[in-house]
This record gives structure tokens, C-alpha cells and sequence, in this order.
């Protein structure tokens, strides 16, 4: 019997394969193709206290095994979500990870607040809530002052810390390649009380449109993602993984079981799924049966028995 | 998995994929197309041409690295498809007019055999393709070459108006549309819009499309939208 369980701050995964916030909106439009509750968790869309439009423009672009997005965030905001959306994730059976980004420092404590008061309310009446808040601090910026919160440890602290105060929920902070020191700042979550780290975000990136002589972007610069940037995730996750006792949670252009083993091995707990979901639309499902046939051909009967070897 | 039947050269950079598969649709609807491994990264929206028996058709013009692979198709080769997704043109009634611009043309060929009398309007900006294949269909057939082909159409004389072509098109159809009546019909304008997409299924967000009511996406609640709700911005 293959185990493929792995728990987090007592969240149960039933299989490590958790879909990345922005590239599984909130599980329904897969759901129509799979399902969806045969993965070990979803973490939805990113969602900010109040609706968000996202950036004009193009917002994707194709780059050598990857792909530099721009989509800015576009959401419905919180109280949207857990009006509409969370309904229907009640009905699946798989972690719920809420992705929650922020403009500003009041933004996220006012959002973390929203959605404990939510799951109290839903777990005094018997009905599943929110397992997990995944922190966003690695795009948004400051108001003030225009310091990307996700950059420097003592402005991401503050952070961590008002929403480690604003819930008691499971609290995984998802940290961004671009930080100065990410082995400095997933110390840091950990002795503000963070229950997991998740990591890597996108990594900041350009593509030039020679002939009309500007970035393709509006925003000049976008978020790479896909399988250019796994050497570079599983390298953060491995360092990462060595500094901290709090589990992390990898990502970064896992397209294959094979990657899913390599992130286990460099020390994650359980690990996420983004840009895959667009190359293969049944990516979820397609990782669930490929990994388990891999563990019955190498012989591993749990995921305890490889994490964190190299 | 579905197979490619026929892959025809029409016209510069112009092919008529006919595939074997995926035989549903609506007009106004697309599927996700990919005959590669992992690499272009994403799959690649085309509108269906035509629903028949067995598959499906599209046609497609060679833009990039996706459309370049597909037009060195074989008949026999491999292809994965994914869909039909979208939310195409609505059956209508009254008199209709469709109008395409380029590879725009391709949504309505389907169209115009699921609302057979409809006047057609084909625009060209150099070669002319696939216009004997509408004549039969059409009530009446107007074919432009190196003009703009929305001049051709007086649209106080229709009920409805499905467009499909080039953004700016699409614009100057919304602006025709809107214009101060004439004392003929306000013709209801349906425009198909062509955005880049990842998924395709309305999960990722990149597609998102402008409108009075907020930000929809071009592939779920698209790709075809009532042209006075688009927000055109540039």
C-alpha cells in the first residue's frame, strides 16, 4: 500500500499535489473536466479585501520552456469569495488553502480577519471551512514608500506578523524568488509563527517587442513561470528547507512525478502545480496516477521515507 | 486524442485543418488545440470552422511558433484537442449579416449553415480564401480585397450583425453599431474576439476582456460578446 499522505500544522493532504493559486481560479472550471477532489489541495486564486481589475494589456507571453505573465491579481475580493466560491469548495474533498495578497499593511489583517470570522462561524455550524491561509507577500506593494513587501525581511515581518495576529488558522507565507535573502526570510516566518512556508512565486522577468521598440507589457516587467524556472525553485526549496522546522510547501514548473520526487527529496512537505494546468488541462489528475505508479516502480511506499534526502 | 484528416494550404500562411474528434460545437465556439510535446508551452485557441460527422474543422493562419507546427500536419498525425469551450454566437432570428476580416472569416462558416439567408461579408487585406465555399451558403455574397469591408455594410438593414476580424474591426463595428439610428433597424452587434488565452476554460485570467459590467473572460464567457458591452481601450 503506497502512502502519499503528508500533513500540515493538521491539515491532512491526502496526496501532495496541490493546485497553485492563479492557474486553478477556484477549482470549477477543472472540475468540469476532472475530479478535482482527487487532488491533496487547492489553493484558489489570489484575492485581495476588495475586487481587483488586473493590468490592461497582454498578460501573457510564451518565453523558451516558460511562460511571463501580467495578470495583476484580477479577482473578486474576499467577501466575494466567501460568499460565492466557498460554497462550492465545501462540496469537494481536498485541502482549501485561501491565497490571500494585499495593497497595504490593513488590507491583509482586514482580509485574515474576514476569513477566521468566516470559518469560526462555518465550523460552530458543522460545515467545512478554509484549512489554510497561503500568505501572498510576494507581489503586491507598499502603499507608502513603494517596497515590495515580499523583498525585504523586515517589511515582509510586519506583515506576517498583523495576520499571524488577525488569524488563527494554518498559515503558510508564500515567499518570492525576488527577496534578497529567502532562506533569511523563511527564518523569519517561522519565528513570527508561520505554519508553513511556500515558495518559489514567479521570478520577475522582461520580454522586449523589438519592432515596436517597448516591453510587451504594460507593466514593463512580468512573472516567469514554467518549467525554465524549476532548477532555480528546487535550489530555494533545498536551502530553505535546511533552515527552517516548519514544512515547506515547493513549486516552480513541476510538469512530471519525476519533479514532484525531485522537490519531496530537496525537503518539501507537499508541492504545488501552476503552469502545468495550462500545458495539460487534466495536469491534477494526470500527476495523481503517474506519481503513484512511479512510487510502486522505485519502491517507495511513503513520501516520509525521501523527504528531504539530498 | 483525435487525427488530423487534411491539412490544405488556402493562401499565404492560410490552412483548413479537418480533424477527426471532438465532433460538438457551437458557432462562436473553439477548442484548444496542441500537436506538440511541452513545448511551445500552451495550447493554442481555434474557432471551429465547421462541426461535421466524424471531427471537426478549423481554419487557422501561421502567426507563430503553435500555428507553424500545426501547418506541417500530415494527414494521419496525432493531435490532442480540448473543448469545445466558449460562449459562441446565439441562434438568432430576423436577418442576419456576417461579417469576417482575414483568418476572421473562420467562425462563420458555421454560422452561416446553422442560419442559412444570411448576407455575407468577406474582407480581404491581399489574397482572397475559402469565399466559393460561403457562396452556396450565403443569400447574398460580398467579397472585398484590399479595402474595408465593414463600408460594404449598411447595418440599418439587419436584425443581427456577427463580426469577426482584426481589433481594430472589431472597434469600427462597435462605433457603426452604436451610431445614431438612421431610420432603418438597430441591428443587435455580436463581435468575436480573438485574445491571447492560457487555459482556455476561464480559470487563469489572462484573456480577461473589459466590459460595462466589469471583467469577463474571452474564453468562457466569450470569445463573442454584444459589441456595446466591450470597453475598447486602446
Amino acid at each position: 500500500m503506497i502512502n502519499t499522505t503528508a500533513t500540515i500544522a493538521g491539515v491532512s493532504f491526502k496526496n501532495p499535489i496541490v493546485m497553485a493559486s492563479g492557474t486553478f481560479g477556484f477549482g470549477r472550471e477543472y472540475g468540469r473536466l476532472y475530479d478535482v477532489s482527487l487532488l491533496g489541495g487547492i489553493s484558489g486564486k489570489g484575492l485581495t479585501l476588495h475586487a481587483k481589475a488586473g493590468n490592461p494589456g497582454i498578460r501573457v507571453y510564451e518565453t523558451p520552456s516558460g511562460m511571463l505573465n501580467s495578470v495583476g491579481l484580477e479577482n473578486p475580493g474576499v467577501e466575494a469569495f466567501l460568499a460565492k466560491e466557498l460554497p462550492y469548495w465545501e462540496t469537494l474533498d481536498t485541502a482549501r488553502i485561501v491565497n490571500l495578497g494585499g495593497n497595504t499593511l490593513a488590507d491583509y489583517v482586514l482580509g485574515a480577519e474576514l476569513i477566521q470570522r468566516d470559518a469560526d462561524a462555518r465550523l460552530l455550524a458543522g460545515k467545512p471551512a478554509v484549512d489554510m491561509i497561503e500568505l501572498n507577500i510576494s507581489c503586491p506593494n507598499v502603499k507608502e514608500g513603494g517596497i515590495a513587501f515580499g523583498v525585504k525581511t523586515p517589511a515582509a515581518q510586519e506583515v506576517v506578523r498583523a495576520v499571524r495576529a488577525a488569524t488563527s488558522l494554518p498559515l503558510a507565507v508564500k515567499l518570492s524568488p525576488n527577496a534578497e535573502d529567502i532562506a533569511e526570510m523563511a527564518v523569519m516566518c517561522e519565528a513570527e509563527g508561520a505554519d508553513a512556508v511556500s515558495l518559489i512565486n514567479t521570478i520577475s522577468g522582461m520580454k522586449i517587442d523589438v519592432r515596436r521598440r517597448r516591453s510587451v507589457f504594460n507593466n514593463l516587467y512580468a512573472g516567469l513561470s514554467g518549467p525554465a524556472i524549476k532548477p532555480v525553485a528546487l535550489r530555494m526549496v533545498h536551502q530553505v528547507s535546511r533552515r527552517v522546522t516548519i514544512p515547506v510547501i515547493g513549486m516552480g514548473g513541476i510538469t512530471s512525478a519525476t519533479d514532484i520526487i525531485e522537490f519531496i527529496m530537496a525537503g518539501a512537505t507537499v508541492i504545488q502545480v501552476g503552469t502545468y494546468n495550462f500545458m495539460n488541462l487534466r495536469a491534477g489528475s494526470t500527476l495523481v496516477e503517474e506519481l503513484q505508479q512511479f512510487m510502486k516502480e522505485e519502491n517507495i511506499s511513503s513520501l516520509d521515507e525521501i523527504r528531504g534526502i539530498v | 486524442m483525435a487525427t488530423v484528416i487534411s491539412n490544405e494550404r488556402l493562401a499565404e500562411g492560410v490552412y483548413h485543418l479537418v480533424v477527426e474528434g471532438g465532433n460538438s460545437g457551437e458557432m462562436g465556439q473553439f477548442y484548444m488545440l496542441r500537436a506538440w510535446g511541452a513545448y511551445p508551452l500552451l495550447s493554442r485557441p481555434l474557432s471551429i470552422h465547421q462541426v461535421n460527422d466524424n471531427g471537426v474543422e478549423f481554419l487557422y493562419h501561421v502567426v507563430g511558433e503553435g500555428t507553424e507546427i500545426l501547418a506541417a500536419l500530415n494527414p494521419g498525425d496525432p493531435l490532442e484537442l480540448e473543448g469545445p469551450f466558449g460562449t459562441g454566437f446565439p441562434q438568432v432570428e430576423g436577418k442576419v449579416a456576417l461579417v469576417g476580416g482575414g483568418i476572421g472569416i473562420a467562425p462563420l462558416y458555421y454560422c452561416a449553415q446553422k442560419l442559412p439567408g444570411s448576407d455575407i461579408y468577406l474582407g480581404f487585406s491581399r489574397e482572397p480564401f475559402r469565399t466559393e465555399a460561403f457562396r452556396p451558403l450565403a443569400a447574398e455574397l460580398t467579397v472585398d480585397v484590399g479595402g474595408l469591408i465593414l463600408d460594404s455594410v449598411d447595418f440599418s438593414a439587419y436584425d443581427h450583425i456577427f463580426v469577426c476580424g482584426p481589433h481594430p474591426m472589431l472597434k469600427a463595428a462597435q462605433l457603426k453599431g452604436i451610431a445614431p439610428d438612421s431610420g432603418g433597424k438597430r441591428p443587435a452587434v455580436y463581435l468575436s474576439l480573438e485574445n491571447r488565452m492560457a487555459c482556455g476554460i476561464g480559470a487563469c485570467l489572462v484573456c480577461s476582456v473589459s466590459c460595462k459590467d466589469g471583467q469577463r473572460k474571452a474564453c468562457a464567457d466569450g470569445p463573442v460578446f454584444l459589441a456595446e458591452e466591450v470597453l475598447f481601450h486602446d
